[in-house]
């Protein structure tokens, strides 16, 4: 592949806290490599920022290599920019030409406010788990892994639920600001297993309880999640939370927290 | 003098011997003890949840926004387990033995011997959990080989093991908070122990959001901090990764042990320029079906498809016939570095090697698969297609996130790999308890020495971080807690804490005074050059000496020259890093005089002085057949003390994998 430098102009939203409000900047950035991953290109930026005496951009970052979910950057009005199935760390500059102006702002999303920066606070993520997305079992007192055999088609299909990292880009990218795919995917892994079974109707209503209460709006099917979601959890799931949640409903015996 | 405690015993007996006469904490007082967590990896997170489930109230501290972003969750292959599933003669024994032939005889054997019993435990909870590992068509559990080992006894989901067994821990610390027995602190990070009677009675912890030191007490203190990896600037970890728990602890009296045993991993992502910010990772498990070659031909500029079968150098099965592609990760680093040194490295920068997927892919997936279908002499484009599938269905991830970092595509030229940074075996000391030099500290995960000795296996950082947090912690701080039921809580206005939180407070205006003309990013990347060049894959004396010299200079440099934007009390990523390499600069110099004392080679730690006439690490059991305990005595002034090693079981030898 064909290396190539750029020069950039960045528009990047700046926000002193969540108190403040906050506006775009505008930067200038030259000699960007083509193999630069997206993330380096902003660390070469702050490294100028803060050589001339300037506030550096904050954003969040940490494994850069796709799989913890903390890199958040709404990139030219797609959540993790445009590369399909990528997370932002993983975006590389071949995605760019020279002479690009490229907009970056941080999810937009009354559930997840703005921290600094690029960063918000997306602890609503966690509160939904805690509402039910786990299954209640001590350390300690598991039987054998081998005890209970799970079709291999159902185990992958847990496993391809289970791959969500919690980035949040599905929020960013619905207009209605719903956690439904976050929250269908976790309900899916858990109900395709045997050992989630237990506890499966109660999680489906709690945690769609807790999501209400954190701020996320309704789904009304419009798909943007699944088109942006960096790890391509599929939309099939959301119509699997529903089939949970109808049932979960219907049964009156199921308890609500 | 440093005390083990290893319970008297045979070998296969201490740990039930232990769990059985332990002291007990009763569950009434559980309630009434606090006990403070750094780090909610794989040890954290599981610790947390095991004892917040015990009934203990647990504070949990992670600096990211979320526990389940801690770089375990990076972990790809697999995680080990002696469960012997595949009937192929493992067991707990062979797993003990595998795990300190591997560490080249630096470890424990009484701890190893407890993490391979365990170990089968960790399979059922995690199962149990819902965590969807691998299975056959049958539904059971599916296993691959990992290095240094002649059994299958990885377990795995895809690529993304450490993610699945983070988030199934990460549930589970998650159903704890829900409950209420652990309280959960995010974008916080620990600054210092609070010692109060001789005890660790607590820490001091910044709000990453406003700056704001807290003060939080705890009965005990639990460090699973991580590995020191980043200290070398360019390394597998996550960009936050840092030693920064581990170091303030060590300052306060916790030995730090074996500092120089890092590993090398053999296959990474090469360094494309000096923009590069991290390694990427490409999962050992790759070296399953992946063969390892560089040309016979010195600079050849050929494409690697268009260099002949005959005209490839398959290395490591040229000089390993009995493992193979499948060495340990120290010995196929090593042997990559050789090549590539002697003018056979492939790329633009000639600092790189193959790793080709298109024989197995055809002979060994593609055939599998053609039988299967009934196909009669299939030719190669439908071999390609059938193994393509299967490869995808194993390592899809991998070969993903390969394709976007070089723009090439693996399933059809082979990957370039070379060794980088990825795990440190070296930590803060501790003894049979996890108890660290400090009372009432206590150590988990890749933050403690305790279980690799020199080179850890594949698929065994996982194994421990998750042995300790689920099934030892449990049991040894409640021997610990036992004799501290009636220590009421300390208030955080007691004189400890206000010191301890003034000291941090006079180091950070301390760095913030500086303002000088140099990113602490700069820092961080010149001491990184030192350590690789002249503490990574091969070390002598002359250049260890000569890096604790280099590395003096440039912390000096940094304490005049260092400047840092923003200010303290608000959010403010470049004072957290800046303080995270403060402590990185400290460190540097310590792994370098460990590397330089340990005058032999073994498992990752490579003396050019002391090789076998084949290249070999040459061990010398004689004379350092032990555990270097380094203890601080003032400002960067370390006294070395040794902790034998006594091997009641296992006959070192020198290591043969050919």
């Amino acid at each position: 592949m064909e290396h190539y430098n750029m020069n950039l102009t960045l528009k990047v939203w700046k926000q002193k806290n969540a108190e403040t409000g906050g506006k775009f900047e505008t930067y200038k950035v030259s000699n960007i490599s083509s193999e630069m991953s997206f993330l380096e290109m902003f660390d070469v930026l702050n490294e100028q920022l803060i050589r001339e005496g300037k506030e550096p951009i904050a954003f969040d970052h940490d494994c850069r290599e796709g799989i913890c979910g903390m890199c958040s950057m709404y990139i030219n009005g797609r959540p993790h920019g445009p590369w399909h199935g990528t997370t932002t760390c993983q975006l590389h500059m071949r995605a760019f030409k020279d002479g690009d102006t490229i907009v970056v702002e941080p999810w937009r999303a009354n559930a997840f406010p703005v921290v600094k920066d690029l960063i918000v606070d997306r602890s609503a993520f966690d509160r939904i788990i805690q509402a039910g997305g786990y299954i209640s079992v001590n350390t300690g007192n598991a039987q054998d892994g081998n005890a209970i055999p799970i079709p291999k088609e159902n185990a992958d299909k847990a496993f391809a639920a289970a791959a969500c990292i919690g980035c949040g880009a599905c929020v960013a990218a619905c207009k209605n600001s719903s956690a439904l795919l976050f929250l269908s995917a976790k309900v899916s892994h858990l109900a395709l297993l045997p050992q989630g079974e237990a506890e499966r109707k109660e999680r489906a209503l709690n945690m769609i309880a807790q999501m209400d209460k954190e701020g996320f709006g309704s789904c009304t099917n419009t798909g943007a999640c699944e088109a942006v979601c960096p790890k391509e959890i599929e939309i099939t799931n959301i119509a699997r939370l529903n089939r949970e949640y109808l049932a979960a409903g219907w049964a009156s015996d199921t308890k609500k927290h | 003098m440093l005390d083990s405690k290893i319970p008297a015993g045979k070998l296969e007996d201490k740990w039930t011997e232990y769990k059985g006469h332990c002291k007990l904490v009763n569950p009434a007082n559980k309630r009434k003890l606090e006990v403070i967590v750094i780090g909610t990896g794989l040890a954290g997170a599981s610790a947390a949840a095991a004892l917040g489930e015990q009934g203990y109230q647990v504070k949990a501290f992670c600096f990211q926004d979320s526990p389940r972003r801690a770089h375990s969750i990076a972990a790809q292959g697999g995680i080990n387990a002696a469960k012997n599933y595949q009937n192929d003669g493992d067991s707990v024994f062979r797993l003990f033995y595998d795990t300190i032939k591997g560490g080249d005889y630096r470890a424990r054997e009484a701890n190893v011997h407890r993490l391979a019993e365990v170990s089968v435990n960790i399979i059922d909870q995690c199962v149990a959990q819902g965590v969807p590992f691998a299975r056959e068509y049958g539904g059971l559990l599916n296993n691959r080989s990992f290095g240094g080992v002649q059994v299958k006894r990885t377990f795995y989901a895809a690529g993304q093991t450490g993610q699945q067994l983070l988030i199934g821990a990460y549930q589970a610390l998650e159903r704890q908070v829900a409950l209420g027995n652990v309280k959960m602190y995010n974008r916080h990070e620990m600054q210092d122990v609070v010692m109060i009677d001789g005890k660790a009675r607590g820490i001091i912890a910044r709000n990453l959001i406003n700056g704001q030191l807290e003060r939080f007490f705890g009965h005990a203190v639990i460090l699973a901090s991580g590995g020191y990896g980043n200290v070398f600037y360019l390394s597998t970890n996550a960009m936050g990764s840092n030693v920064t728990a581990a170091w303030r602890a060590h300052k306060k009296g916790a030995h730090f042990a074996n500092p120089c045993f890092t590993q090398i991993h053999p296959t990474c992502i090469p360094v494309s320029g000096d923009h590069q910010s991290k390694l990427t990772l490409m999962s050992e498990s790759l070296r399953n079906d992946g063969r390892i070659w560089v040309p016979k031909k010195q600079n050849d500029t050929r494409k690697a498809n268009d260099i002949p079968e005959e005209e490839r150098d398959y290395y490591l099965e040229r000089r390993y016939p009995a493992f193979g592609n499948l060495v340990p990760r120290d010995v196929a680093s090593r042997a990559a570095k050789e090549r590539c040194d002697a003018g056979y490295g492939v790329g633009t920068t000639k600092q790189a090697v193959y790793l080709d997927f298109k024989y197995n892919l055809i002979n060994k997936y593609g055939k599998a698969e053609a039988n299967k279908h009934g196909i009669q002499n299939p030719d190669t484009e439908t071999l390609v297609r059938l193994g393509k599938e299967v490869v995808k269905e194993e390592y899809g991830n991998l070969f993903d996130m390969y394709e976007k970092i070089t723009g090439e595509n693996p399933y059809e030229v082979p990957m370039r790999i070379y060794p980088a940074v990825h795990y440190t075996m070296g930590g803060l000391w501790v003894d049979y308890n996890l108890m660290t030099s400090v009372t009432g500290l206590f150590c988990l995960g890749e933050a403690n020495f305790s279980d690799h000795g020199a080179n850890r296996l594949g698929a065994s950082a996982l194994m421990q971080g998750l042995a300790d947090g689920y099934f030892v912690i449990p049991y040894t701080l409640g021997n610990y807690l036992a004799d501290e039921i009636s220590v009421k809580p300390i208030p955080t206005t007691d004189r400890a804490f206000v010191e301890t939180e003034a000291k941090v407070n006079e180091r950070i205006n301390r760095l913030m005074s500086i303002q000088g003309t140099q990113t602490v990013e700069s820092f961080h990347k010149r001491l990184g050059k030192i350590m690789w060049d002249k503490c990574g894959m091969a070390r002598n004396e002359q250049g260890l000496k000569e890096a604790i010299q280099e590395i003096r200079d440039l912390r000096e440099d940094f304490w005049k020259n260092v400047r840092i934007p923003g200010g303290i009390h608000e959010m403010n990523p470049e004072l957290d890093k800046a303080s995270r390499v403060a402590d990185f600069l400290e460190l540097g110099e310590l792994m370098c005089m460990d590397a330089l004392e340990r005058n032999e080679s073994c498992g990752g730690h490579f003396r050019e002085e002391s090789q076998t006439p084949d290249g070999e690490a040459l061990r010398h059991d004689d004379q350092y057949m032990y555990v270097s305990a380094w203890k601080l005595n003032g400002e960067h002034s370390w006294e070395l003390e040794k902790e034998p090693l006594n091997y009641e079981v296992i006959k070192p030898t020198q290591r043969n994998y050919k």
